[in-house]
């Protein structure tokens, strides 16, 4: 009997043995995308053990990787369908906003490494873009001018490149493009190669403070004469003052607005009024001229700050 | 470090005239000795023009102020003015705002200013005006715009804003990194 036992636990010892565990442990959790069923690993690679077995150490990972995402994918809930056991995988993970309009231009993301491979002579070499640096490195080395690459030829050129040859192709002439004929709403290249320039930083302080100067004095010209808002203001102010029982006192000088004719005007609306006083009594200010009154008396304002 | 362009001054000094107006002449043309605007990492500095000569010997990278620092240019091309700008905006400031001692810490903390806090403000101030804000010690405390036209101060409510806060003193510790 014992026997018996001893050897069916030997036996299901012996099954377990081939047949790997399905917890499998890592440093760093994978990034799992159920929709996509796609399992990103992103701890660092033991390349001894890669170098020494290479098909063991990639089945390995392969499987415990694999068995991550399975593990991941019997989490989901099930469903029964024709008595069969599904699982909903969830929709794939949705476009980045990025992503989206990079699709939509059609943008992709493209490493330039710095060797090309060149097929007649069957080995890597230095790209066109690297050897400009190269020329350049030996030119000032040398001390000569630097040689131009020029355009090179591209199987889809961008627009960039587009009109960089363009402005390339006007400059070769004989006289350097200057008789080269420009359409008529052509924009000027943005590849001629306008250099910048500023003043001298210890150039001559007087011609500097004087340039600074007119500037500030056609700053000045620019501004409006007539400052409307303020006659406005000053408008509003005598208005008020008027109304709170005040003469005031600019208005003295010329006698807008007071009118003697017209009684029983209302009861403090003069404008301005000459030796009259908070209104009282219903002599001048003209009852239907009120309007006026108050235009004028804003041109008057106006007038004032003219002539300041 | 190089001199402003023409655009460049131009903007400038429009920024630099809401505060101070034509004044901004005193600050070219001084009998004290010649002083000049310097252009550095998008900062304006003003400057003494042997302090900058000084300053022109130390690289690019390495200098980090010089002078006083008026504010810097936006990538925009706007120019902010900065609270180290108050010594020069103070003194030549066109239209003022007083604040009452109770006020005085909300604008230092970075707040408006509210009608109840306000102390005087410079008669005919338009809407809109560049203001230097000072305490009723007259210290400057700050700038900033006015919010209403002094005539429309008078009759506002109490809690409507009149002056826009822009920089305030108490920068100097809130924003010191920011600072130069």
């Amino acid at each position: 009997m014992a026997d018996l036992v001893e050897q069916v636990l030997a036996k299901e010892i012996e099954k377990q043995a081939n047949y790997k565990t399905i917890e499998v442990t890592k440093d760093i959790d994978l990034e799992i995308d159920e929709g996509n069923l796609l399992a990103v690993d992103t701890n660092p690679f033991d390349i001894r053990k890669y170098k020494s077995k290479r098909d063991v150490c990639l089945k390995d990972l392969a499987r415990d990787n694999a068995q991550l995402l399975i593990n991941r994918i019997f989490q989901l809930p099930t469903e029964k369908e024709d008595g069969v056991v599904v699982v909903k995988v969830p929709k794939a993970r949705a476009f980045t906003k990025w992503e989206e309009y990079a699709q939509m231009k059609g943008i992709q993301n493209k490493k330039r490494s710095k060797m090309v491979w060149d097929e007649q002579t069957k080995e890597h070499s230095q790209g066109t873009e690297n050897k400009k640096y190269d020329y350049r490195n030996i030119a000032r080395v040398q001390q000569t001018k630097v040689p131009g690459v020029g355009l090179t030829p591209t199987d889809a050129p961008s627009k960039d490149h587009v009109s960089k040859a363009l402005a390339v192709a006007k400059r070769s002439t004989a006289s350097v493009g200057k008789f080269t004929d420009s359409l008529r709403k052509e924009k000027p290249s943005k590849f001629t190669g306008k250099k910048r320039k500023f003043e001298e930083n210890y150039g001559n302080l007087k011609n500097e403070t004087s340039k600074q100067l007119d500037i500030l004095q056609k700053l000045k010209n620019k501004e409006p004469v007539v400052d409307v808002a303020r006659a406005v203001n000053t408008q509003m102010m005598e208005e008020n003052s008027e109304s709170s029982g005040k003469t005031p006192n600019r208005g003295k000088s010329k006698g807008f607005g007071g009118g003697k004719k017209g009684k029983g005007g209302p009861k403090g609306s003069f404008k301005g009024g000459k030796g009259f006083k908070g209104g009282r009594g219903g002599k001048g200010g003209g009852g239907g001229r009120g309007g006026y009154t108050v235009a004028s008396n804003f041109l008057r304002n106006l007038v004032y700050f003219y002539s300041k | 470090m190089r001199p402003l362009t023409d655009e460049e001054t131009k903007i400038f000094f429009e920024k630099l005239s809401k505060y101070i107006g034509e004044n901004i002449k005193l600050l070219l043309d001084r009998p004290d000795g010649s002083y000049c605007f310097r252009l550095h990492r998008d900062r304006v500095f003003y400057v003494r023009e042997d302090m900058m000569k000084h300053a022109g010997n130390v690289s690019r990278k390495n200098l980090i102020s010089f002078g006083s620092c008026f504010g810097r240019f936006s990538k925009g091309g706007k120019f902010k003015l900065h609270i180290t700008a108050l010594d020069f905006l103070a003194p030549y400031a066109k239209f003022k705002v007083w604040v009452k001692p109770s006020a005085e810490q909300q604008f230092v903390y970075g707040h408006h200013v509210m009608k109840s806090g306000l102390g005087r403000i410079t008669e005919n101030t338009p809407q809109y005006q560049g203001v230097v804000v000072y305490n009723m010690n007259d210290l400057p405390l700050g700038f900033g715009v006015a919010a209403k036209s002094t005539q429309e101060c008078r009759h506002t409510d109490p809690m409507t804003l009149v002056a826009f806060h822009q920089a305030d003193i108490g920068e100097f510790i809130r924003n010191e990194d920011a600072l130069v």
